[in-house]
């Protein structure tokens, strides 16, 4: 116990100090972790030392989370979309890179089956570095982000083709094992089946993952939901990520392949936002302890011994698998920026290739040696991938090709409507209503989610959802919409999201309810440009009944009511301009009270108020009494 | 060169043809300014001293409306009611309207035989606008023939092209004419 807390002390405490220094220098979260994994690791500090390895196995379930989360954002329309990408891209880019990474070592004089398998394993590209880091850069839709992610994905697919193909190269065929060491990509349970049984279990655990996610597990989790048990909610999103994984393992499937299938079965269902935010903080730490872990496990001594030649196989290897990937986007016809950010994006080695060679090296398909030195030279060629990012960030990036790119026609809008409404409490549900009535169709997203369960009932168009993704209000139309109406009350959350939202979606117009005069105050000043305080008409509609119920006449008094409220609105836009400074504020403030009272007091001394002036007979009286009445008098 | 203001007052400018018509050949004109009253103050809380400073800041007032039950639409009436004030307006020290004109634009329903003495409503347009006439009067203005837009119901879109584009001739006669900004000056 105590040696486990140690040891989760120094990696929080080394990502935490890494990252947000890594982030703050334009690097990104993944070269973060990596430096961090490289500083604690056995060649600078040595504070973890030979479990880096197992770390990194356990670690590695990070990826098979991240590979949920991707599915439950990709619904199986998109999915089919990429489907030419998928297959083409994806098979061209594993036989072009194993056959030019062989013929390469061939050429450098190793045995072909080596060449081949070394080839093969170095085809795999790091699912979690370049997803990390594209969605970190918000490259996720770009050309370059979905046609990697149709890569990765194939590559995802093409471990287990490998996986058994790779003993059939082994140096002394005699030593070959069946395939289940290595990691998590192993079969346990078919392995002794022949093989039409093991086609027909893989099928059929497929079909059950799919029909199960369909229909057992959004009535599962409704029921949970209903508890309003936050941690069961999060317990039950775990049981299903790690049940998928485990389900895939028995059946010799990718635990990752498994759970991406059952992310994409789920991203019809209303859970799919709750979900995600589930799994994201796993997902996120998980993946933050893997990149640590490859840091950590850079052997350095190795490296210092056999430096030319370590450096030599980098370099080779990120230019030839950039040279294929560049070869391909060539031929997808893509755009010659996206093209580069595609060739350098999958330009590494990844974790599976850590897998792989693991693998390998028991079946005796790759020597100790081969192997060690190209676990080290994928190591370098991850930690590589987010420095060639930034590059390509600063020196090719157009201002067209990044990632605001409104101009590409985004896939599944549903909501082709004028309106969406952030947040369905009271507030937004009758401003709903009220559009609703007046014939204006409305995309509506909520966070609660018995309160989307119940209107889903009532037959409103309303979903789950996290209104700050930007990929999220881009499937809720706002490419299309002309207004959004944000009503969930939280000033700091509206902030920010106003401020995504005018970057991302520069012609919507935003409506914000504030809370309060602060609220009020602090919306003003992240320029959100209508700005409706929550309680200000109804607690002038309570005064206007208040003062009534004294005597006064109701006309007088919503007259009142409405000199009150526009004297209110000119005020409450000069102070925002100073509500940061107290001092400055309270003078002013004091001073437009001062003024509205003594406007309204006019009443008091027997007159009307002065812009009912028209209506006091008090000047009229005065120039005309003595006189016969005239017109008005 | 005179300063053309035009108030419009429709409170129901969906269900309108003519008036729409109008207000569309003359929002954009040059040396115009178009304010519409009803989109200014839906809750009839006219502001007062920003109606005074645009008052002051032309020569040529056009009241555009269409004739509800004789009269002008109650946003209009509101409008003088709290515009028009005491030593501003009128009385003694009240001569801020003073030699400006005021032009009346109206469209009614009813066709000009079905208005005067003995006609179906019994008395003429000019009767009907007597109130207004006074009002302008009161504040030394200088009341304009009214432009008269009549028998709505029975137009057809060629008809309504015609009268629009006949109060943009006029609007466009007073943004061009000098006698009015003198006499106001």
């Amino acid at each position: 116990m105590q040696a486990f807390l140690v040891a989760a002390t120094v990696y929080l405490a080394a990502a935490v100090v890494a990252v947000p220094v890594a982030k703050r220098m334009g690097l990104g979260s993944v070269l973060g972790y990596l430096i961090a994994g490289v500083v604690i690791g056995p060649s600078v500090l040595g504070f973890v030392g030979a479990e880096g390895q197992d770390v990194m196995h356990a670690a590695e379930f990070g990826v098979v989370m991240m590979l949920f989360v991707v599915g439950l954002e990709l619904e199986p329309a998109l999915l089919w979309r990429l489907r030419g990408a998928l297959a083409g891209l994806g098979g061209l880019q594993v036989a072009g890179t194993a056959a030019a990474v062989g013929a390469a070592g061939v050429a450098f004089g190793l045995p072909w089956r080596t060449a081949l398998a070394s080839g093969l394993i170095l085809a795999m590209s790091s699912t979690a570095i370049v997803l990390q880091s594209l969605q970190e850069r918000g490259w996720m839709k770009t050309d370059a982000g979905q046609k990697s992610f149709a890569v990765l994905l194939f590559q995802d697919l093409a471990v287990i083709p490998i996986l058994a193909v790779l003993p059939l190269l082994a140096l002394a065929p005699e030593g070959a094992a069946a395939p289940g060491g290595g990691g998590s990509h192993g079969g346990a349970f078919v392995e002794h089946l022949p093989g039409w049984q093991r086609a027909l279990v893989t099928i059929g655990a497929v079909a059950l993952l799919v029909g199960v996610g369909r229909s057992v597990v959004p009535a599962a989790f409704r029921l949970i939901a209903r508890a309003r048990l936050r941690e069961t909610f999060t317990a039950a999103a775990l049981l299903l990520v790690i049940g998928i994984a485990v389900l895939m393992q028995f059946v010799g499937l990718s635990p990752a392949l498994g759970t991406f299938l059952g992310g994409v079965v789920l991203a019809t269902s209303e859970f799919r936002h709750e979900l995600e935010s589930d799994i994201e903080p796993f997902k996120g730490l998980l993946l933050g302890l893997f990149f640590i872990a490859v840091g950590a496990s850079i052997d350095f001594p190795l490296i210092g011994r056999e430096l030319g030649t370590v450096l030599g196989l980098v370099a080779g290897l990120v230019l030839l698998k950039a040279a294929v990937l560049y070869a391909l986007g060539t031929g997808a016809r893509m755009g010659r920026d996206q093209r580069l950010l595609f060739a350098l994006a999958l330009a590494q080695g990844g974790e599976f290739c850590f897998v792989l060679l693991s693998f390998a090296t028991q079946n005796r398909v790759l020597p100790e040696r081969v192997a060690g030195l190209l676990v080290a030279t994928v190591a370098l060629s991850m930690a590589m991938t987010p420095l060639l990012l930034v590059a390509w960030e600063r020196f090719v990036a157009t201002r067209a090709s990044s990632a605001t790119d409104a101009g590409r026609p985004h896939d599944d809008v549903h909501g082709e409507h004028a309106v969406i409404i952030v947040g369905f409490g009271d507030f937004g549900s009758t401003v709903g209503r009220y559009l609703n009535a007046n014939g204006v169709d409305t995309t509506v997203l909520d966070l609660d989610s018995d309160r989307v369960d119940v209107l889903r009932r009532l037959g409103l168009r309303v979903f789950y959802g996290d209104a700050s993704r930007e990929d999220l209000l881009r499937s809720a139309g706002a490419d299309t919409a002309k207004l959004i109406i944000l009503t969930s009350g939280d000033t700091e959350a509206m902030r920010t999201l106003a401020g995504r939202i005018r970057h991302a979606f520069p012609h919507l117009t935003i409506l914000a309810r504030a809370s309060g005069r602060v609220g009020a105050y602090e919306l003003i000043e992240a320029e959100v440009p209508h700005v409706v305080r929550e309680s200000l008409d109804s607690a002038l509609h309570l005064g206007v009944e208040a003062l009534h119920l004294l005597g006064v006449r109701r006309h007088e008094a919503w007259r009142a009511a409405q000199r009150f409220r526009r004297h209110d609105d000119a005020t409450l836009r000069e102070l925002a301009k100073v509500f940061r400074d107290r001092a400055a504020h309270l003078s002013l403030a004091r001073e437009a009270i001062r003024d509205l009272e003594q406007s309204m007091r006019a009443d008091a001394t027997g007159g009307v108020p002065p812009d009912d002036g028209a209506w006091d007979p008090e000047s009229l009286r005065a120039e005309f009494g003595a006189r016969p009445p005239s017109a008005t008098g | 060169m005179s300063r053309v203001l035009i108030l419009f007052a429709h409170p129901a400018l969906r269900t309108s043809r003519v008036q729409r018509a109008m207000a569309d050949a003359v929002r954009d004109l040059p040396g115009v300014t178009f304010h519409d009253l009803y989109e200014a103050y839906p809750d009839f809380d006219v502001d007062v001293p920003a109606e005074q400073a645009r008052l002051s800041a032309h020569d040529v007032i056009v009241l555009q409306h269409p004739l509800y039950w004789y009269s002008v639409p109650p946003l209009v009436k509101q409008w003088f009611d709290l515009v028009l004030e005491h030593g501003w307006a009128y009385g003694s020290q009240g001569r801020a309207l003073e030699g400006k004109v005021l032009q009346v634009a109206l469209s009614a329903g009813g066709r000009a035989q079905a208005y005067g003495p003995g006609s179906f409503n019994g008395y003429s347009i000019a009767q009907f606008l007597a109130p207004v006439e006074a009002t302008v009067r009161l504040c030394r203005m200088r009341w304009a023939e009214p432009f008269t837009v009549m028998g709505t119901h029975m137009m057809g879109a060629a008809d309504i092209r015609e009268a629009a584009a006949r109060y943009a001739a006029l609007v466009r006669g007073y943004v061009e004419s000098d006698a009015v900004a003198a006499g106001g000056r």
